[in-house]
Order: C-alpha cells, then structure tokens, then sequence
C-alpha cells in the first residue's frame, strides 16, 4: 500500500531532515511544477480530485480557481497554511508536520506557484512547539537551497514563506477568523462574499488551506493525477490520515486508501474495543460532526459516504464512544467546549452555547427535566446553518443532535432517576 | 521596560509582516516567554515599541487564551480537558494533580512552582490522558504518571 504523506518518517519519531528528503524524492514535485505554466498545476490538482482535509471536503482545485491570476491580478496574494489544529479528537497535522516538515513546505511552493502567490505564512498553534521547531529549521534549509527565496531554481518564480505562531482559540480555524488573527486582530470571523480568494489578508488574494491538503499537492505533481486516485478506493482521490481514540485496544494514526471503511479502521488497525467494552457510537471527524452508531460501521470514510450516512468525514479522525461512558457526559464535554471557544461575535452561538452547556451539566448532575430535552432539541435548530454568523455553533450541535436522537434513553434516565446512571 | 533581548527578538519578527499590528500577538507570546506573563508595563512598553495604543493591545491580549494578563508560578502546566482526554479520565487525573500541589486549576501552589491551568486538544488523543508543561508534552497520564513528571520540576 503506498504512503505517500507518511510512507518517509523515521522509526524514531526525529523530522526528516532535507538530505533524507531528496533522497527519498523530495523536491522532484517542485522541479516538475516550475517547468509547467501554474494553469497546468492546477488542473493536475483538479484531475486529481483532491479535496480540502480541514473538515469541510471542498474541492482544493475548484477553491483556487476563484484566484484572479495573470497580470491584472492584484500583488501581493498570498497562501497561507492552516496549522491551527483544534479540533478535539484531532492529531494528524501535528504528525505530518513535527515528522516531515518538507512535505508541508514543498506543497505550499507548489500551490503557491499555481495560483501565483507571493507570500507564504504557516498559521501553527501556539502549543505545536515542536513543530515550530522543527518548521523552522526547515525553512532555513529550504532558503538555503534556493527551494525558498528569490527565483526559485532559476525559475523567475520567488515565494517565501513566514512561520506564525498563534495564541489560542479554536475560531482561528475559520479561514477569515484566521485572517484577521494574522493581522493582529481579535479572531472574528468576517462577512462572506467577499471570499478571501478575492479580498483575504489585508484586503489581497488570498488561499488558506490545511495542512494535509497542501501536503499532497507536489505528489499529484510529481507522479501525476492517474496515479493520485488510484490510491483511493473511491470517488475521491487520495490517501487519509485516519485516527482513533478512545477505548480502542490501539489507539493511533494511520495513513490508508481514501474510502476505507469505518469498521476496517476500528478493528483491523485500532484492535477492536478494549476488553469487556462495546461500542456505541463515534464521532467520525473530530467534535463537531456527528454521532455514527454500530449501524453505519461499514461506512466507506470518503467524504460523501459519510455524509449519506448522516455525518461529516471533518478531519478524518474519529472519537469512540464505549458501552461504559456516559453519552451525556460526552456531549456536555463537547458542548463546554464549543461554549467556552464561541467568539462571541453573533448572539445566537455565544448565548445558545452557553445556554445548551448549563442544560446538560445540570442533566449530568441529576437536575434535568423533561422540558431540557426539549429546549435542546429546539437549540438545535436554533443554531442551525444559516442563523448564525460562520459555521461554528452549526457544527457545535452536530454532536448534540444526533445524540438525542441515538442515545434517547439515556437522555431520558438522566432526567427521570435524577442522576447519571455511569456515576456511582 | 523590555529587554534588548526581547526588542531583537520582536524586531526580527516585524521583518514578516507589512505592519506593526500583525506583529502584536507573537509579542506579547515573545515577552511571555521571557517574564511568564504580559504586565500592564509590559502593555504600555509594546505599545512604545509598535506605535500601538495600549488599549487595542489588551483588546487582542483578552481575546486569546494563551495571552496571560496574570502573573504564573516559575511552570505552567496545560491539562487537556477536551473529549478524547476526558474518556479516558482526565477529570481523574487532574483531580488527583490539584490535590497533590494544593491548588485548583485556575491557581498557582503557595510556593509559586507551579500554574495549573485548562487547555483544549493539544492533538495527542491517541496517548490521551496527556499535558504540557512548558511546551512540552507529556502523554499516557495516569495518577502515578502526573505524580513522576511534576516531580521533575523545581
């Protein structure tokens, strides 16, 4: 099975240093793409089928297409990683990223270099210092030998790239929260149009993209669009990065076929439930997507499989939830967190948050009445896409909602015995 | 007032960046890696140096977590509390922790050692229960575990 993202870390867990990198074939994307006019990458990208493995699946080369490009095009534009990992459940950038930083690198040139961009900035979590680490010493080396800097192997093309290091708060995740964070702003989401495609950093062109995403752009370079879907047993082109936590035998990461099956990952890599543990549901892509259960175990983890069983992919990485955990529990973690990282920028998220946080710790607590289980119901529509200001509290609820619909009961014992039935 | 360390090292950063502003947020981190925390001193000297009002500083200073506006113990220690962690019992652990050291989260011990605060996904579900203390991350806790690796701190 090819590994193309993961396939070059070292056993001992130390990045790929850029020696190894070359040798291994690093670079050869990048010399590819500057010998092909940026028009060319693109369309190797949109052939490729690649989608955006932040959590939303939109089709990268269809994302780039909006950038105006060619000599009208206004300077500087720019590319900018999303290294802001957040997601709870959520542990695949960090990998790829303190194991491989080059990857990282080579990608973001490559897609830089297809829609023409200037300037380049990593976006990285305050708490990623390994990371920081190790980017930076990459970055050095790139510079070095002339992968970074001033015409690019004699190319005419030049593109730098800057390492950003933030300071919390996971509405950094949304690209134009992330945006006005890099400009030194409190991390509000912006009004969409205009996308930042046309108008993004300071007012420029501007393409955010995750991690994995960029990661595999110099691959469909370098061995061509063919060869990039046929790793996937699906539709959509790729490998994944796919994880588990949870009460699993082996929790871990593992990079397989885009489209593999839910079950095949939980038992054959992860080990099956501990011993003495059922499963009962999980989320498949991180805290904001919703509860699958043993029903929809042989789900293909593509994007619209996913979708059709009534979740999302998100980032790929999925949270098990066992027979001996409280249901109720889980979603109240969930939603203290989604309350307290609410911007506070529309009202219906800040306060429906907050609101549905204080419903389920009182549930959890044995203070719940049956009213609760309608006021939650009700705020899961009330913060549905469209009534709120960016998709934040949306995909705040997607948990919640599916829980009270699987996990009915347990909603209910909570309520009626005045307790958690999980707490002794 | 700042350092000739801590002014190099914000300097270099504002080679990044087309304004002062963009630069403000790494530093304030940059002045918190050298002190701990962010001073009102320390505001008003950034503000100085950036050409910043003091104001517009403490508005982006409030909006992010790891921006501390408090002074902290010579260690910070973050604990996850986000969902993979608290399956596999992080309540438990960081209990035990705050009993041990005599504080809360939220608190520093009475010998200024430690900081114990809450942080959300620091990415390391798969080896969950897991912390960080001063940047570095710390997995597979369980009581004896968090008891072993404070320990390694003065």
């Amino acid at each position: 099975m090819e590994k193309p993202l993961t396939g070059n870390f070292r056993t001992d867990g130390e990045a790929v240093c850029l020696k190894e990198y070359e040798l291994s074939g690093g670079y050869q994307g990048l010399r590819k793409a500057l010998l092909k006019a940026p028009a060319e990458v693109t369309d190797s990208v949109k052939q490729s089928k690649l989608r955006g493995r932040g959590g939303a699946g939109f089709l990268t080369a269809m994302k780039w297409s909006f950038v105006p490009i060619g000599k009208e095009a206004p300077h500087p534009k720019y590319l900018v990683a999303n290294a802001d990992e957040m997601e709870p459940g959520t542990f695949k950038d960090r990998a790829l990223m303190e194991r491989d930083p080059h990857q990282l690198i080579e990608g973001m040139i490559v897609a830089a270099y297809a829609i023409e961009a200037d300037l380049g900035y990593i976006f990285l979590r305050g708490e990623y210092e390994r990371c920081y680490e190790r980017l930076a010493r990459a970055i050095v080396e790139a510079q070095a030998s002339n992968y970074l800097g001033r015409n690019i192997l004699g190319s005419g093309y030049s593109f730098e790239i800057h390492l950003h290091a933030s300071a919390g708060r996971y509405i950094c995740g949304e690209e134009t929260a992330l945006l006005n964070a890099l400009e030194g702003k409190r991390a509000h989401p912006r009004t969409k149009p205009p996308f930042p495609q046309i108008s993004g950093l300071w007012g420029k062109p501007t393409i955010v993209q995750n991690v994995e995403t960029l990661c595999n752009v110099h691959h469909i370079v370098n061995h061509g669009a063919g060869w990039f879907r046929d790793l996937s047993r699906t539709e959509d082109g790729g490998t994944k990065l796919y994880g588990v936590s949870g009460k699993v035998k082996r929790p871990g990461l593992w990079e397989l076929p885009m489209g593999t099956p839910m079950r095949e990952i939980l038992e054959d890599y992860a080990g099956g439930m501990r011993d003495g543990l059922h499963f009962r549901g999980a989320l498949p892509g991180g805290a904001s997507t919703d509860f699958l259960v043993e029903e929809h175990l042989d789900t293909p983890m593509d994007y619209d499989s996913v979708q059709k069983a009534g979740s999302r992919l998100g980032t790929g990485t999925m949270v098990v939830l066992d027979d001996q955990t409280c249901p109720v529990g889980m979603v109240w973690n969930l939603e203290h967190f989604f309350a307290q990282e609410s911007c506070g920028w529309c009202t219906p998220c800040w306060s429906g948050l907050a609101w549905t946080e204080k419903i389920l710790m009182a549930m959890e607590q044995g203070k719940g009445s049956a009213c609760d289980l309608e006021t939650l119901k009700f705020q899961t529509k009330f913060l549905a896409p469209g009534n709120t200001f960016c998709a934040f509290a949306p995909g705040a609820v997607e948990p919640l909602q599916s829980a009270l619909k699987y996990f009915a009961d347990d909603f209910r014992r909570h309520v009626d015995e005045h307790r958690c039935p999980w707490r002794t | 007032m700042l350092t000739t360390e801590e002014r190099r090292a914000i300097e270099a950063k504002l080679a990044d960046y087309p304004n002062t502003q963009a630069v403000s947020i790494e530093a304030m981190l940059l002045i918190q890696r050298y002190r701990g925390w962010v001073s009102e001193e320390s505001l008003r000297d950034l503000s100085e140096l950036l050409g910043l009002s003091v104001a517009d500083l403490d508005g982006v200073a409030t909006f992010y977590n790891l921006i501390r506006r408090k002074p902290v113990g010579r260690h910070v220690a973050l604990l996850c509390d986000s969902v993979s962690c608290w399956i596999m019992g992080c309540d438990r652990v960081t209990d035990h922790l705050c009993s041990s050291l005599g504080t809360t989260l939220g608190g520093t011990t009475a010998d200024g050692r430690f900081t114990l605060l809450p942080i959300v996904c620091l990415g390391a579900c798969d080896h969950a229960p897991a912390m960080m203390i001063d940047g570095k991350l710390y997995e597979d806790l369980d009581e004896q575990r968090i008891e072993e690796v404070v320990a390694q701190y003065e």
